[in-house]
C-alpha cells in the first residue's frame, strides 16, 4: 500500500505527518521524495548510507558525422540542443534523457553517456520497524523527477510505503504521487493554504487518486478549508491543533508521537480508514 | 540589415520586451526599408530552455543583430557562435530602439547580462523570468 503526503503550499506539515504516521505503523517504509531539500532524516537519529547514483543519459555528438541538419534540435521538447550552420551545442542540464535525439539523427552521430544528477540513500543502522530512503538531487540540477522515480523503485509492495512529497503542484509532485494508492493533502486554514489546497485537489483528481485532507494548526485562521471540504465531499482525515508542545518537539527534531503516544492511536485509526478506502477502490 | 527586436506587441510602435527567451513577440525589421515581420515567440511558454529555443529561432531566421533588454547564459553563446550581434539595454518602442542602435547609442554586449532561470518555478508556480536579473525566491 502506497500513501503519499502532499500539500500544495509548503510548510503546512507534510513531513510532520509523514514521519509521525510512519512511526505509528508496523513494518513501514518511509521515502523522502522532496529531493531538492529532504528533511525527514532530521527527525531520526540514524546515519544514512549511499545506495546508488542516479544517472540520466545525455547526448554526445560525433562532430565528424554530424551534418547540422537540425532534426535533433527540432525533436527536443526541452530545448537541450541548438544547431547552428556549422556547430551543434548540447545543454546537458536541460536534457531529460529521453533518447529521442539519438533515434531521429539520420547520420547516427549521437550516442549517450551517463550524467550523475543525484543519489539515493537509506538508513545505515537498523531502525526497528522502519526502513528509510531518501533521494538527494545534486545542487544546481534543475530536474528532480528522475531522482524521485529512482527512489520509488525501492518501494517494497509487501510493506506500507509512506511518501513525503515535495510542495507545489509541478513535475516533482506528479513524479512523487502519480503511482500512489492514496494521497493525504496537508493544509492549514489560511488564505494561502486554502488557495494551494484547491490546486492540489485539482492535481489528485486529474490523477484519479483517492484523497483526504489533514488540517494542521486547525484552530488558527478561518473555517474556509473545512467548509470547502464539506461542499466538495472531501474527507477531513485529521485536525491537528496549533499545540505549543507539538511545535516545541518539532523544533527539537523530535517526532511528537514519541512523546505524545495518544497521537499514535489517532494516526493508526486514520491509516485503517485509508486502508478500507483503498480496499474499496480495488473492489470497484 | 536584418534586426530582431523583442517586443510586448507585434509592431514598430510596440514596447521593447526586456526579456529575450520569454519575450512576447519578435519583430524582425529591415533597417534600410523599416519593413517588418512580427510573430509570437513560441519559446515564451517553454517549460525550460526558453532562451535556447529563442536563440535557435534567431539562427534559423538569419538574424544579424538582436536588440533586447538582457540576455541569459544559455542563449548568449548560441547567438555569438552564430555571429549574431547581441545588443542589450534597449528600451522604448521598437522603432526607437532601432534608431538608437543606428545612431550608435546602444553597444554590443560581450556576455550574458542576466542569470539563468530554471524552468517555470517550483515553490511558487508560474515562471517567466523578468529578464532584469531578478531571481526566483
Amino acid at each position: 500500500m502506497k500513501i503519499a503526503i502532499a500539500s500544495g503550499k509548503g510548510g503546512t506539515g507534510k513531513t510532520t505527518v509523514a514521519v509521525n504516521l510512519a512511526l505509528s505503523l508496523e513494518d513501514v517504509q518511509l521515502f523522502d521524495c522532496d529531493v531538492e531539500e529532504p528533511n525527514c532524516h532530521l527527525f531520526f537519529g540514524f546515519d544514512l548510507e549511499k545506495v546508488e547514483n542516479v544517472n540520466i543519459a545525455v547526448p554526445v555528438v560525433d562532430k565528424n558525422k554530424c551534418d547540422f541538419c537540425g532534426k535533433c534540435s527540432e525533436f527536443c521538447q526541452y530545448n537541450a540542443i541548438a544547431v547552428l550552420p556549422k556547430k551543434i551545442m548540447v545543454f546537458p542540464a536541460l536534457c531529460h534523457g529521453c533518447g529521442g535525439c539519438t533515434l531521429v539523427c539520420p547520420q547516427g552521430a549521437i550516442s549517450e553517456e551517463n550524467r550523475c544528477i543525484g543519489i539515493i540513500e537509506k538508513n545505515k543502522e537498523d531502525a526497528g520497524n522502519l526502513v528509510f530512503y531518501r533521494g538527494l538531487l545534486n545542487i544546481g540540477e534543475p530536474m528532480a523527477s528522475p531522482v524521485i522515480h529512482a527512489l520509488q523503485k525501492h518501494i517494497d509492495i509487501k510493506k506500507t510505503a509512506i511518501i513525503d512529497a515535495p510542495p507545489g503542484t509541478a513535475c516533482p509532485v506528479i513524479a512523487s504521487i502519480g503511482d500512489m494508492d492514496y494521497c493525504i493533502l496537508v493544509t492549514e486554514s489560511t488564505p494561502f493554504g486554502f488557495h494551494d489546497l484547491k490546486l492540489a485537489v485539482d492535481v489528485v483528481r486529474n490523477l484519479r487518486i483517492p484523497f483526504g485532507v489533514i488540517i494542521n494548526r486547525s484552530d488558527i485562521g478561518d473555517k474556509k478549508v473545512e467548509q470547502y471540504c464539506i461542499e466538495e465531499g472531501i474527507p477531513v482525515l485529521m485536525k491537528i491543533a496549533n499545540d505549543r508542545n507539538i511545535a516545541r518537539l518539532y523544533s527539537e527534531g523530535i517526532p511528537f508521537v514519541s512523546k505524545m503516544p495518544e497521537w499514535k492511536e489517532i494516526f493508526v485509526q486514520m491509516f485503517e480508514m485509508i486502508r478500507s478506502v483503498i480496499n474499496e477502490e480495488v473492489k470497484v | 540589415m536584418k534586426i530582431c527586436v523583442t517586443a510586448t506587441t507585434g509592431s514598430l510602435d510596440g514596447t521593447v520586451d526586456p526579456r529575450f527567451g520569454r519575450a512576447q513577440y519578435f519583430v524582425i525589421v529591415d533597417s534600410e526599408t523599416m519593413e517588418f515581420e512580427a510573430f509570437d515567440n513560441p519559446a515564451a511558454s517553454a517549460s525550460g530552455g526558453a532562451g535556447i529555443q529563442a536563440a535557435q529561432i534567431m539562427v534559423n531566421k538569419g538574424i544579424e543583430v538582436l536588440l533586447t533588454g538582457g540576455i541569459g547564459p544559455n542563449a548568449f553563446p548560441i547567438l555569438s557562435s552564430a555571429g549574431i550581434k547581441v545588443i542589450t539595454g534597449a528600451n522604448g518602442t521598437v522603432a526607437n530602439a532601432i534608431e538608437q542602435y543606428k545612431n550608435g547609442a546602444l553597444q554590443e554586449t560581450a556576455g550574458s547580462t542576466v542569470p539563468a532561470h530554471a524552468g517555470m518555478g517550483r515553490r511558487v508556480g508560474g515562471g517567466g523570468g523578468q529578464g532584469m536579473g531578478r531571481r526566483r525566491p
